[in-house]
């Protein structure tokens, strides 16, 4: 008896203190976090109150992250605004349902980020018909009578500047080989993307793409493809990987196999990517970007939707029908300009 | 009587005597088992027509990559790279494998990989360094697979609908550490144990782990009472718990090595991608149980090779090295490893059957 109790306790106090640790290990604050990047909006004075509605998919990576919090900010910086997020879905189901919440509390804007553009055609329809403009962000609608306004990224725009980029830097090498870690291939942007890259590498002649792998937008699979190619690339000067978050794998990748001597350019433009670039002590040298910006944009074209008014500094008394974000290529030369809009 | 009484209560009356005091009888379930690594083999590997067939596999697919691609896929670093990518899925297909031959399944090890892998790589773990990383991984690891074992040795619950249970949740709790964002290690301790510079004669430290875990779990399966109680409860539950065995401890362990394999895979995986995701260990259910089953593990249970998971991790990586290497695209990819699939199977069930006539 009093073995096992002995025993036991040990195993008790063992667990207890386990537990103990690991909640403690749960936090993810950072111990000196800078003030944020708050500069006040360079916009008109308080107009008519807005209430925006805001449905997107579960934030579950950086990117999405970053855009529901430029969205929180952006709206933050109006005392005009009120916004009205809803708990993110990847279910159509489930954000039909929270887009008719939203409805249903007649919002007066609603901007939809939609889990898949097409599937949620109906939502946005019926928002429209209700009276209520909606900004669709990002993943477009199938029907143009879905949406008042379109804000988006440029898939097809990230893969033409990368490939010029790489071009330009490559254009006096004779027989320069380029190779493309591509994001998952059963996403239409991923083809959109690699369709933008080789229209572009197609201008210059002496260059030629020999290999392509697609690893699915995380740093275990960014690692294990990259891995992989450079086993089968021996020599290659160039890289284009569509996504800094399986970037991170590939720099490990590129890290372990102990590789250098080539350009390696990333995608979207996360904060640990812009980061290696600023301290340029890798091959990674520049990223084409695909700014979560665009929420902040969606949040002030529906504060203009909702007052009724224009854009500044666009002459039209109405906002734009569609607004397509420009994919900028940021490198060492513009680095400190575009660092506060990294996500993590 | 020296257990105490929730023990008597738990395994029925004569279970205590029985379980620590009487190996003998134990043996007995497992000599029954039909073939394989069942029936106590010599000392060193028995080959068996089953890892015979395997290795015929792997040598095909050797001489194919051999023959596409003489250079890249011959070299050292590619047997170091193959290895390596083998070993991270192939620490958590041993522990699948006692799982499945105790006529289980773990549906839940890819998300208590991405549980464990991003528990251990919030800043305040970083805070503790190598040791504290590695704890924390083991550690959820093993409690993950504590809450498995509990809710099927005791609650009563079917082993699929349990993990499939905690799948959902240990991937909801990951992504709510994570908040979406991929976590960084920053530790040079812990990063440079995938370095170049830290092989050991050439062999790389995640391998020597997936060897030593092997080693393990071959000897746990064959040569120890943990393992003969293993496939006697997945040949049969009743009989074993008739003979005496406590079979709902049992069970409760063989859920818990699992989730141990998974804490030390998802130790290994921050140390080769360098982070830690709530996507980690994305359908590494999958994968592990394809390789067990093709390594000839009956998924009905009573029957568990670790050889023949290990080889059956092999021929997975292989295939995928071999196609990456010629540049082949992922629909090609998926279609040609579904067929090889069926085409082992098919080829391993027939020499199995013919061996055994």
């Amino acid at each position: 008896m009093p073995e096992t109790s002995r025993r036991g306790l040990l195993f008790g106090t063992a667990a207890i203190s386990a537990g103990a640790f690991l909640t403690a290990c749960t936090s993810n604050e950072k111990k000196d976090e800078p003030a944020a990047n708050d500069e006040p909006a360079a916009d008109d004075k308080p107009g008519k109150p807005v209430t925006i509605g805001f449905a997107g998919p579960q934030a579950d990576h950086g990117w999405l992250n970053a855009i529901n919090d430029n969205a929180r900010n952006q709206a933050k910086k109006y005392s005009d605004v009120t916004l009205d997020i809803t708990e993110g879905s990847n279910d159509t189901a489930a954000q039909i349902g929270q887009i008719d919440a939203l409805i249903n509390k007649k919002v007066d804007v609603l901007v939809i980020l939609p889990a898949d553009g097409k599937a949620l055609t109906q939502a946005g329809l019926k928002a429209m018909r209700a009276g209520i403009p909606v900004i669709n962000l990002d993943r477009i609608f199938a029907d143009p009578q879905a949406f008042r306004c379109y804000v988006g990224g440029d898939n097809y725009g990230m893969g033409v500047n990368a490939g010029n980029y790489i071009g330009e830097k490559l254009k006096d090498k004779a027989g320069a080989t380029v190779i493309e870690l591509s994001g998952p291939d059963s996403l239409e942007l991923t083809k959109q993307r690699t369709q933008g890259f080789d229209d572009a590498l197609a201008n210059y002649p002496n260059i030629k793409k020999v290999a392509r792998q697609a690893a699915d937008f995380t740093v275990e699979s960014g690692q294990a493809k990259m891995a992989q190619l450079l086993q089968a690339q021996s020599k290659f000067d160039a890289l284009w990987n569509h996504d800094d978050d399986q970037g991170v794998g590939a720099l490990r990748a590129i890290d372990q196999a102990g590789r250098d001597g080539f350009l390696m350019v990333g995608g979207a433009g996360a904060k640990s990517a812009m980061d290696a670039i600023k301290a340029d002590n890798s091959v990674l040298k520049a990223t084409v970007l695909y700014p979560p910006i665009m929420a902040s944009s969606a949040i002030d074209l529906a504060r203009a939707l909702g007052q009724g008014k224009g854009v500044s500094g666009m002459a039209g008394l109405e906002i734009p029908a569609q607004v397509t974000l420009f994919s900028a290529v940021v490198d060492k030369t513009n680095i400190d300009e575009y660092l506060p809009q990294g996500f993590s | 009587m020296k257990q105490p009484a929730s023990e008597a209560q738990q395994g029925g009356p004569d279970a205590a005597p029985a379980a620590d005091a009487a190996p003998v009888p134990l043996t007995k379930p497992a000599g029954k088992t039909p073939g394989g690594s069942g029936s106590r083999p010599p000392l060193g590997l028995r080959l068996d027509f089953r890892t015979l067939s395997l290795l015929g596999v792997l040598a095909v697919l050797i001489i194919v990559g051999g023959a596409t691609k003489p250079d890249a896929f011959l070299a050292t670093s590619n047997l170091q790279l193959v290895l390596t990518q083998a070993s991270i899925i192939g620490v958590v297909t041993v522990g699948m494998t006692f799982v499945i031959t105790s006529g289980g399944i773990d549906l839940s090890v890819g998300a208590i990989v991405a549980l464990a892998s991003v528990w251990a790589t919030t800043l305040a773990t970083q805070e503790y360094g190598f040791a504290g990383i590695l704890f924390t991984a083991i550690i959820v690891g093993l409690a993950c697979g504590l809450v498995n074992g509990v809710l099927i040795a005791y609650g009563g619950m079917a082993p699929f609908i349990a993990t499939l249970a905690i799948m959902a949740s240990a991937r909801g709790l990951a992504l709510l550490i994570t908040e979406g964002n991929t976590q960084i290690v920053t530790l040079k301790s812990v990063l440079d144990l995938a370095a170049r510079d830290s092989y050991i004669l050439g062999i790389p430290p995640l391998v020597i782990i997936f060897a030593v875990v092997t080693v393990v779990g071959w000897l746990l399966l064959n040569r120890t009472t943990f393992g003969r109680r293993t496939i006697a409860v997945g040949g049969n539950a009743e009989a074993t718990r008739l003979a005496g065995i406590d079979v709902r401890r049992q069970r409760l362990y063989l859920y818990l090595f699992s989730g141990l394999c998974c804490g030390i895979a998802a130790f290994m995986l921050i140390v080769l991608s360098g982070s830690g995701q709530n996507t980690n260990g994305n359908l590494y259910e999958l994968d592990a149980i394809a390789a067990a089953i093709i390594g000839g593990t009956l998924l009905s249970g009573g029957r568990g090779t670790i050889v023949g998971s290990v080889l059956g991790v092999l021929i997975f990586t292989t295939i995928t090295n071999i196609f990456a290497l010629n540049n082949l695209q992922s629909d090609v990819q998926q279609i040609a490893k579904g067929a090889i699939i069926v085409a082992a199977v098919l080829v391993q069930s027939r020499t199995a059957r013919h061996g055994e006539a």
